[in-house]
């Protein structure tokens, strides 16, 4: 008889998604979907779901979630988990999402050690809106809002969030991966995990998995190339492996 | 039980909210209202209960969203220019149909202003205040005992109906320290069990539905342990989705106005002018219509609880006499143009207002209303 050894997680709805060709978001949500399997927490988690690509993550994601304004995702987290304290809360949030409009949210739900777990994806662009400069985008990267490519007079440099939040006392495990390779993929789910196993442990702090992710149209790349681009460049700017934690 | 203290209105709007079962409280600080979090902080550590001093009224508001969402009683009290910050998360309230309680202690505007009581903000509160077609229930109160009478009905009506309550008090309400009864335990006050202290709370306001029962929250994310994924949301991206959804949330203002207007009128049976004011004006308006009344001048006032639903129709039969309408505010005229539609020109309606922190006196007020009450003499 023949064994399966592989099918679509349960907390991953069987839906096509709205997706790019090459977009990390399925790769991401997949590998969330999969923890949360494997950790047995899919009737107790709510998700939260950003301002951007992923604004609709709630149709992918088969468990509790709610969408919310710009880049305050880790306020409603932090209302959330407070009077739940039982319940695991995830945030999923983009670079425009979590590293610009909702810099102070994040800074103060670590500052406060809020026990949440936020899922950071980093594209160095704004996907929804059409490709525009995101704080994390990279200098000389073109885009639409950048079309000489970013500088850094005037534009300023690719903020390094996962190191702005590594030196917080209330963030307790930050560590940034890349959708980049299968083994990077695999590194990522490992991270992922350990993320969401804090909350259940009851950690006392905030919990960030940065991502760096191919946006191959607004890269204006192959998927393939995306995924080079990620590995021979982005990983200059933004170092891959553990910062705290 | 029920005892009577001495209280200021932050503080005993403060232990109503705790005594109606208030889950969580999210505030930043702000004067004039800064006395609320400070009770809070104590208060809610000792119910073992969630107190956050957030760091901007944007994350406030947005904290009262998570909790709201997972069906616990939020609230976050602010001051003028922190109501403006909460705007989008009030927006998003609305659309998402999250219940919650926003006490607004209003201050002198525009900008930063001043810290002086006002009573500028009742077109933001009143008209919509963030983007899109939404309402919130709002409430004028206009002493400290009907503060606290209105905080476990402002916690009730926003569970009953999904929608955000504001609470528009001003810096004198919020300062002022009254003898007062706080309603305990009164998250209970509208079950069957308790219809007591139901008729109670009612019987302090002229209008009111029945509410035997609050509705189940089965829209709350808990975790869709055994059950179908909950989703809380305010965007529908399908054709016409978003266009359904305002008919929904209309139909749902419509069963409120007919429901939840609560309005008072004093002496207004043979007065000849009526004065229309709300919240503390009204307290000082009630001071010149005794004095008017000692003179002989027959003057009444109609008092809006609710400034959302207004209690359009109360004014607008008041109209039908032939007589003279006053409407007394702490702004530059904002509630009057309600009483204008209310009114539609059936009668004259007269303003006076002072803006920016600046408070009517009884004798003001008094003026007004001998003014309106010379005849003109004849040629």
């Amino acid at each position: 008889m023949m064994q399966k050894v592989f099918t679509r997680p349960q907390t991953l709805k069987d839906v096509p998604t709205h997706y790019c060709p090459g977009c990390g978001h399925g790769i991401a949500h997949r590998l969330i979907a999969e923890v949360i399997d494997e950790l047995g927490i899919r009737g107790k988690t709510i998700g939260i779901a950003p301002v951007g690509c992923a604004v609709l993550a709630y149709d992918y994601f088969d468990v509790d979630m709610v969408e919310v304004a710009h880049g305050r995702a880790p306020a409603v987290a932090t209302g959330m988990k407070r009077t739940n304290p039982d319940k695991i809360i995830f945030s999923y949030q983009g670079d425009g999402d979590l590293a610009a409009i909702g810099t102070a949210e994040i800074i103060h739900a670590a500052h406060r050690a809020e026990q949440i777990t936020v899922v950071f994806i980093n594209n160095a662009v704004f996907g929804m809106t059409g490709g525009q400069m995101a704080p994390t985008t990279m200098l000389g990267q073109i885009t639409a809002t950048t079309p000489q490519g970013r500088q850094a007079d005037g534009q300023g440099y690719p903020l390094q969030v996962s190191e702005l939040m590594a030196i917080l006392p209330g963030a307790i495990y930050v560590e940034r991966c890349a959708l980049a390779s299968p083994a990077h993929i695999r590194k990522a789910k490992a991270a992922l995990k350990h993320a969401f196993q804090l909350q259940m442990d009851n950690a006392k702090g905030l919990g960030l998995v940065e991502l760096l992710s191919p946006c191959p149209t607004y890269w204006r790349l192959s998927p393939a190339d995306a995924m080079l681009w990620i590995q021979n460049e982005m990983t200059r700017v933004f170092p891959l492996g553990r910062l705290k934690g | 039980m029920n005892e009577r203290v001495l209280m200021c209105g932050n503080e005993a709007m403060a232990e109503a909210a705790v005594q109606a079962g208030l889950d969580a409280y999210f505030g930043y600080p702000i004067t004039p209202q800064n006395e609320v979090s400070a009770y809070m902080s104590k208060r809610m550590a000792e119910e073992g209960r969630v107190f956050i001093q957030s760091e901007s009224e944007l994350a406030a508001i947005n904290m009262v969203f998570g909790a709201s969402a997972t069906g616990k009683r939020a609230m976050t009290s602010s001051s003028s220019p922190g109501i403006s910050l909460m705007q989008e998360g009030i927006s998003y309230l609305a659309a998402a149909e999250l219940p919650s309680v926003i006490v607004n202690v209003m201050r002198g505007g525009p900008g930063l202003g001043n810290i002086a009581p006002s009573q500028s903000d009742y077109f933001q509160s009143v008209k919509g205040g963030g983007h899109g077609d939404y309402h919130c229930i709002v409430f004028g109160p206009s002493g400290v005992q009907e503060l606290v009478d209105i905080i476990p009905l402002a916690f009730d009506l926003a569970d009953l109906y999904r929608i955000p309550a504001i609470i528009l008090a001003d810096g004198i309400l919020g300062q002022m320290m009254e003898p007062v009864t706080i309603p305990q335990n009164s998250k209970t006050c509208f079950t069957a069990e308790n219809a007591e202290n139901k008729n109670r709370i009612f019987s302090a306001f002229s209008a009111g539905s029945a509410v035997s029962h609050l509705p189940k929250k089965d829209w709350a994310l808990t975790g869709a342990d055994g059950r179908k994924q909950n989703i809380v949301r305010s965007l529908w991206l399908a054709d016409g989705a978003v266009e359904q959804h305002n008919y929904d949330l209309q139909a749902k203002y419509r069963q409120i106005e007919k429901n939840e207007i609560r309005c008072e009128q004093y002496k207004v049976d043979d007065a000849d002018v009526i004065v229309v004011a709300y919240g503390i004006a009204a307290r000082i308006v009630r001071g010149a219509i005794e004095k008017a009344r000692e003179l002989g001048i027959k003057a009444g006032l109609i008092r809006p609880i609710t400034l959302w639903p207004y209690p359009s129709d109360q004014i607008n039969k008041a109209a039908d006499q032939p007589r003279m309408f006053l409407v007394i505010e702490m702004s530059c005229g904002q509630m009057v143009e309600d009483v204008r539609l209310a009114i539609a020109g059936k009668a004259p309606v007269v303003f006076w207002g002072r803006p920016g922190g600046g408070v009517p006196t009884v004798e003001q007020v008094f003026e007004k209303i001998r003014e309106l009450t010379i005849r003109p003499k004849k040629k």
